[in-house]
């Protein structure tokens, strides 16, 4: 390449930080979706870029099991013996302290107390109290950190789901993947910072909105790029009929001559960064359909993610393919289990819930574990509030639903940093109020960020005048967690 | 060269006017822009001069106004930086001593402190993770030693028309905007470029004006009118082609957040669709911006409004609205409220007017008190958070009106109604009894505070209750009082935006203390006060853009250029931008003669890969699936495909268009793989390029020409001789691959539901799609240069 070009080239990338308003620092390192511009060695934008991870991060990569719908906490974590025992009381005013309640139980005139239908018992050396409906969780119980006393604001599920992944209810700020994709960008320069997984449960679902995977202010490259189980797994990916990776080459061999003739009468180097892209887009249709083929995994594996792993769009398939994506680099991969909102019939949906996530959820870990991953990888499994103690409806002789709670829920935290083999927080008897240890949302997303080797506070993207943060004016690391 | 220029400076209008050497007006300039990026040290020296609204405030806002700004409650020490008299009052705990003492920085505690060695009393303090860059201390210790004289924030000062710059030996401007330009490029020691070609300048404007790109006879007709205005000519019937409508309402759409469906959870269908035709309407009819905006904010608040003003109203509707059972309806009534406020101070002020819902704003002089002051003239409406789950779904929540079709056939006649049936549409409609309105402690539903009247922020223009009636119309006539500063200007730099892809103030949405300055200050405000003084004629600006040698340079980017200046700053040459998510796909549409020309109606639904909507949904309400349109109706312009907004056409976000969640007034330009594949890969594309190669195969024309016209129907130029060389050659390949298998070459031209015609040679066909194809792919097709 001859001088000039070079100069423009180089422009082009000084050009592009701040065309896209991002500033120094305020670029991804390589990930597919900005691909060449920044991951050559002699680039100055390394340099640009130091300053993050701001100190040796323990997590190099997320995988988030988001259960979507919000799962009971008091069917799965958190044990409360007294709601058994005070079975069709009235929660007490006392343990209410005017909370306020959505719109479905708020006319109630009773807020009947009811205990899990579903057994617990305490499991591994940890003594970790695990329900019944979760046996494959429960055996790596002494894998994963628990914690009991996380809550939240909301009290519907949009703005609930929209605090969890952006740390705002409402407005259309960045959320977790395309901070992190933003930040730290991918290790892999064929894939996606951030991949979104979907699937279905056969419980009450409520929906996801690809505002929660959004970028927000950030540049849309960090927007979560979702894989499908369709026979595209990236939208786009496939070359349409007769056509080949030969007559796709000559297409771009000759795109990339006519270009460059462009380019050579305009000098503007978006042209460069166009045929470049379209190398990339070359690449993915060979890199990505070899990554997410899951036809071609040993037995072993098919065994202990479950059957179901081989078809695809369920959740046991994106559990395997999330390993896949994390282990090639990914940053965060985001998955969405819908299905979790038993407001009625929590003792027939539930089982299937559980059934359809137990053995999947616990696989992962055990998986990147025996990988030697699960140290650089974390893994979360949780809901974006937990459920209320007293039965919305009637209570019948078997069966009840429970109404949202944001006040305490459960969710676990393995890998990446995070001390295994605990339980952290505690809920008051009624399973209704945190007595101890109290875990914010924000507090939720400093401690990731610190696993990550960023200071929450030092993470910042200035947008419209304001230095905005994932964990916003709040957050605590909670220090007690970190191995 | 001249050596002494007497430069204006857009700063000296509120002190004196001086004269200064151009050479420290290049540094100022550029000691300016360079801390666009924030954090970064200036690098520049420090200039001569210094100017508090270019050097300081930008430092003081950015690095101390957290603590020492606008918001009380943030206040530490009692100290405010943010107002003259707050700044030089004598210390709080120390009576004798001074933050500022004008000329003397070492009897300054403002210098002391950001320059100190002590941690402990350094500013800003470390744990803020704010740094001041020794260039910065610099220029604040020099600013104290020439006086420390404070100045009003520029854009809170109503524009006045300067007076336009007169340049030597000038045969290059056209009009009053290349006269501005033409005054900064030369003292950046820059030249502008040569015009463009006609060519070029065609394209150029017929997609600036109507997101199409010119058909054959316009370029024939255009390259032979060889009169001296044809230029002027070809602007002029642009402007009253009625896609010039659809074209300037895009951007609106945007701003106005509007969508198809209602957003949050589950997400149903609503029918604003009229709101949309209205908006183009409004543009292609020139209505004035004054009116324009004015029956958008308060339509139903003139006399005897009628269904048109009533219809424009909807502007402040088209928030979203749950439908999830069980929400608290306050809270989300209130929502709705904070929505039409925030959009109220984005759009129209470029003011984060958002900032100021939870506490005082830290950096501009919007008060909790004031936002809640805005938050009252919306907060009247007769509405509900909640009026129905998504099994009760309406389209229209009320406040709403019925558009019959009686009043399509008279009053409404640019409502584009495809049945005979009534439509609903929401608008705005206040209740008799004025509700009262407490500002939110915290901003949080459930926490009111004090009651507050209808006001707004007095540091940009005062509501003077007796002038304006306390309610929406007085909100617009407050708007455009000639004494607002903000609002001509605002509009003046969308625009700006739309044709040079940037604004003159950069922060589009930020003319606050944090945004940047304009890059043009005077030509700023000539265009916001002719804009006001001519009637807020939206067309006339237009053209006044379209006709200045600035908008005619080429494209061409030269060594010299790039390194002077990358951003283009100084506009020395054309931009190069990549067409728009929903130009992208007019583009291809229209070029291959595949576009449905039909402007407004119901949105459509195109091709879309499977499983988006349904992968997504909670199963529940009409748009849990995705039901393909088919027919004419796959052929429509991107802005009327459907939004539902909590899952947007893919193509389309991932060409950055809006999610149309709330009111965005700038969209991002991105250059990404995935783009590549949609327009290797999409069925749309490749049906277009089927349809034009099938076309073109029918005519009687030898193959040498198909490919021509292919070529100067999707580039609108003629090929160079390597070009044509080159894809000639590619054809011949191709057409080789394709006949030594035919089944390949069936399987291609398979593509799409436009019937396919059988009578043609499969080989031959998908030979020319081949190249048809190539060619959409090329960089210069979906780019406007």
């Amino acid at each position: 390449m001859d001088e000039f070009n070079k100069f423009r080239l180089n422009t082009t990338r000084r050009h592009f930080l701040t065309k896209a308003g991002l500033g120094i620092g305020g670029v991804a390192l390589g990930s597919l979706l900005l691909p060449d511009l920044f991951g050559k060695k002699e680039d100055d934008t390394q340099a640009l870029l130091a300053g993050l991870p701001h100190f040796a991060p323990k997590a190099k990569r997320v995988i988030y099991l988001f259960q979507n719908g919000a799962p009971s906490q008091l069917e799965t974590f958190d044990y409360k013996p007294k709601l058994a025992d005070m079975l069709g009381q009235d929660l007490p005013a006392s343990v209410r302290m005017g909370q306020r309640l959505t719109g479905m139980t708020s006319g109630q005139k009773k807020f009947p107390l009811v205990g899990s239908a579903f057994k617990f018992d305490q499991h591994g050396q940890s003594g970790t109290w695990v329900s019944e409906m979760f046996p494959n969780m429960a055996r790596i119980a002494d894998d994963i950190c628990v914690i009991k006393t996380i809550h939240t604001d909301a009290i519907n599920h949009d703005p609930a789901l929209t605090f969890f992944q952006t740390g705002a209810q409402q407005g259309n700020r960045p959320s977790m993947g395309a901070w992190m994709s933003y930040g730290l960008g991918s290790d892999n320069k064929n894939l996606p910072a951030f991949c979104v997984l979907l699937s279905r449960g056969r419980g009450n679902g409520q929906g996801v909105y690809s505002k929660l995977w959004t970028n927000g202010f950030l540049d849309s490259v960090h927007q979560g790029v979702v894989f499908s189980s369709g026979e595209d797994p990236v939208l786009y990916l496939k070359n349409p009929q007769g056509q080949d990776k030969v007559s796709r080459r000559d297409m771009l061999d000759e795109l990339a001559k006519l270009n460059n003739m462009a380019f050579d009468k305009t000098g503007d180097p978006e042209i460069q960064t166009k045929i470049q892209q379209y190398e990339m887009s070359y690449r993915m249709q060979t890199a990505v359909p070899e990554l997410t083929d899951l036809s071609r995994e040993p037995d072993h594996i098919v065994k202990m993610y479950g059957a179901d792993c081989l078809v695809p769009g369920t959740y046991a398939a994106n559990c395997l393919l999330a390993r896949k994506l994390s282990e090639a680099g990914v940053r965060f991969v985001q998955l969405y289990h819908q299905g979790w909102d038993q407001h009625g019939n929590l003792v027939g949906e539930m089982p299937l819930q559980a059934q359809d996530v137990d053995r999947a959820s616990a696989a992962l870990v055990q998986d990147l574990k025996q990988r030697g991953l699960l140290d650089e990888t974390l893994v979360v499994w949780g809901g974006e509030f937990g459920r209320t103690n007293y039965c919305q409806g009637d209570l019948s002789k078997d069966n009840y639903g429970r109404d949202h709670h944001p006040k305490c829920f459960s969710i676990w935290m393995a890998g990446g940093g995070v001390k295994p083999g605990i339980s952290y927080g505690e809920t008051d008897e009624f399973g209704y109020n945190i007595v101890k240890d109290p875990v914010s949302v924000h507090d939720f997303h400093a401690t990731m960020l610190h696993l990550l080797g960023m200071r929450h506070e030092q993470f910042t993207y200035r947008h419209l005048g304001r230095r905005y943060r994932l964990t916003d004016v709040e957050g605590t690391v909670v220090k007690d967690i970190l191995a | 060269m001249i050596s002494v220029v007497r430069l204006r400076l857009y700063l000296s209008k509120f002190s004196l006017r001086f004269p200064v050497l151009i050479v420290i007006a290049i540094v100022l300039i550029i000691a300016v822009f360079s801390r666009c990026n924030g954090d970064a040290d200036a690098g520049a020296s420090v200039p001569g001069t210094i100017d508090f609204n270019f050097h300081v405030r930008p430092i003081l806002s950015d690095r101390c106004f957290k603590c020492h700004g606008p918001d009380a409650a943030a206040r530490e020490a009692g100290l405010r930086l943010d107002t003259e008299e707050g700044a030089f009052a004598a210390l709080k705990d120390d009576s004798l001593r001074h933050v500022l003492v004008a000329g003397d920085p070492l009897n300054s505690e403002l210098f002391l402190r950001i320059s100190s060695a002590d941690t402990s009393v350094l500013m800003p303090p470390p744990s803020s993770n704010l740094v001041l860059t020794p260039n910065e201390i610099e220029i604040i210790k020099k600013w104290i030693a020439q006086g420390a004289k404070y100045k009003k924030h520029w854009a809170f000062i109503a524009p006045e028309k300067p007076v336009v710059p007169e340049i030597k030996s000038d045969d290059w401007s056209k009009n009053e905007i290349d006269k501005f330009i033409l005054q900064q490029q030369k003292a950046a020691g820059l030249k502008p470029n040569e015009e463009a070609t006609k060519e070029q300048l065609l394209r150029r404007a017929s997609l600036d004006l109507t997101g199409l790109p010119p058909t054959l006879s316009m370029q024939d007709a255009f390259m032979n009118d060889k009169s001296d205005n044809a230029y002027e000519k070809m602007i002029d019937t642009l402007l009253a082609n009625p896609h010039f409508g659809e074209k300037m309402a895009l951007p609106w759409l945007d701003v106005a957040r509007y969508a198809d469906s209602h957003g949050y959870q589950d997400d149903g269908t609503r029918t604003m669709w009229p709101w949309r035709d209205w908006v183009i309407h409004a543009f292609n009819a020139n209505y004035s911006y004054e009116k324009f905006v004015t029956w958008q904010l308060a339509g139903d608040l003139m006399d005897n409004p009628g269904k048109e003003q009533l219809l424009a109203s909807g502007f402040n509707r088209n928030h979203k609205i749950t439908q999830e059972g069980g929400v608290i309806d306050e809270e989300y009534r209130l929502e709705y409220v904070t929505d039409r406020t925030n959009t109220f101070g984005k759009a129209f002020l470029s003011i984060t007017f958002e900032c100021a819902k939870c506490h005082d704003h830290k950096y501009d002089p919007v008060a909790q008190k004031d936002y809640y002051g805005t938050f009252a003239f919306f907060n009247q409406v007769n509405e509900k958070g909640l009026v129905g789950d998504i099994s009760l779904a309406s389209l229209a929540d009320p406040p709403n009106m019925k558009i019959t079709t009686k009043d399509v056939d008279s009053i409404l006649r640019f409502i584009n109604k495809k049945d005979t049936g009534a439509v609903t549409v929401m608008i705005m409609k206040d209740s008799s009894v004025r509700r009262v309105t407490r500002v939110l402690n915290r901003g949080v539903y459930d926490q009111p505070g004090d009651t507050v009247q209808m006001n707004l922020p007095k540091a940009i223009l005062p509501f003077d209750t007796i002038t304006y009636q306390p309610n929406r119309l007085g909100l617009a006539q407050w708007l455009f009082d000639p004494k607002n500063p903000l609002t001509a200007r605002v509009f003046v730099n969308r625009m700006w935006l739309e044709f040079f892809g940037k604004g003159i103030v950069k922060t589009i949405g930020d003319f606050g203390m944090q945004g940047d300055l304009p890059t043009h200050p005077e030509l700023l405000d000539w265009l916001a006060s002719d804009f006001r003084e001519h009637g807020w004629d939206i067309k006339r600006l237009v053209k006044q853009i379209m006709m200045s040698s600035t908008y005619r340079q080429s494209a061409a980017i030269s060594k010299k250029q790039m390194e002077k200046d990358p951003e283009n700053k100084w506009y020395s040459h054309a931009p190069r931008l990549r067409l728009t998510a929903e130009l992208t796909r007019d583009y291809i549409l229209a070029s291959s003669g595949l576009l449905n020309m039909d402007i407004g109606g119901p949105s459509v639904k195109p091709y879309q890969p499977k499983g988006i909507w349904e992968s997504s949904t909670s199963g529940r309400g009409q748009l849990s699936k995705y039901v393909q349109d088919h027919g004419d109706r796959l052929y429509r312009r991107g802005m009327y495909t459907f939004i539902k907004r909590t899952a947007p056409p893919p193509s389309m976000l991932i060409f950055d268009a809006s999610t149309r969640d709330q009111c965005e007034v700038n969209r991002i330009r991105t250059n990404t793989p995935l783009q590549a594949l949609v327009i290797l890969n999409d069925p749309q594309v490749l049906e277009a390029a089927r349809v034009l190669s099938e076309n073109l195969i029918k005519e009687s024309s030898t193959e040498d020409e198909k490919i021509l016209k292919a070529y100067r129907l999707i580039l609108c130029r003629q090929p160079s001789k390597d070009e044509i060389n080159s894809i000639n050659a590619y054809y011949k390949k191709e057409n080789e691959r394709f006949s030594a298998d035919k089944t390949r070459a069936v399987q291609f031209i398979s593509v799409g539901e436009y019937k396919v015609d059988k009578t043609i040679d499969p080989v031959k066909h998908a030979s020319l799609m081949q190249v048809v194809h190539m060619l959409y792919n090329l960089e210069e097709a979906t780019t406007k240069s």
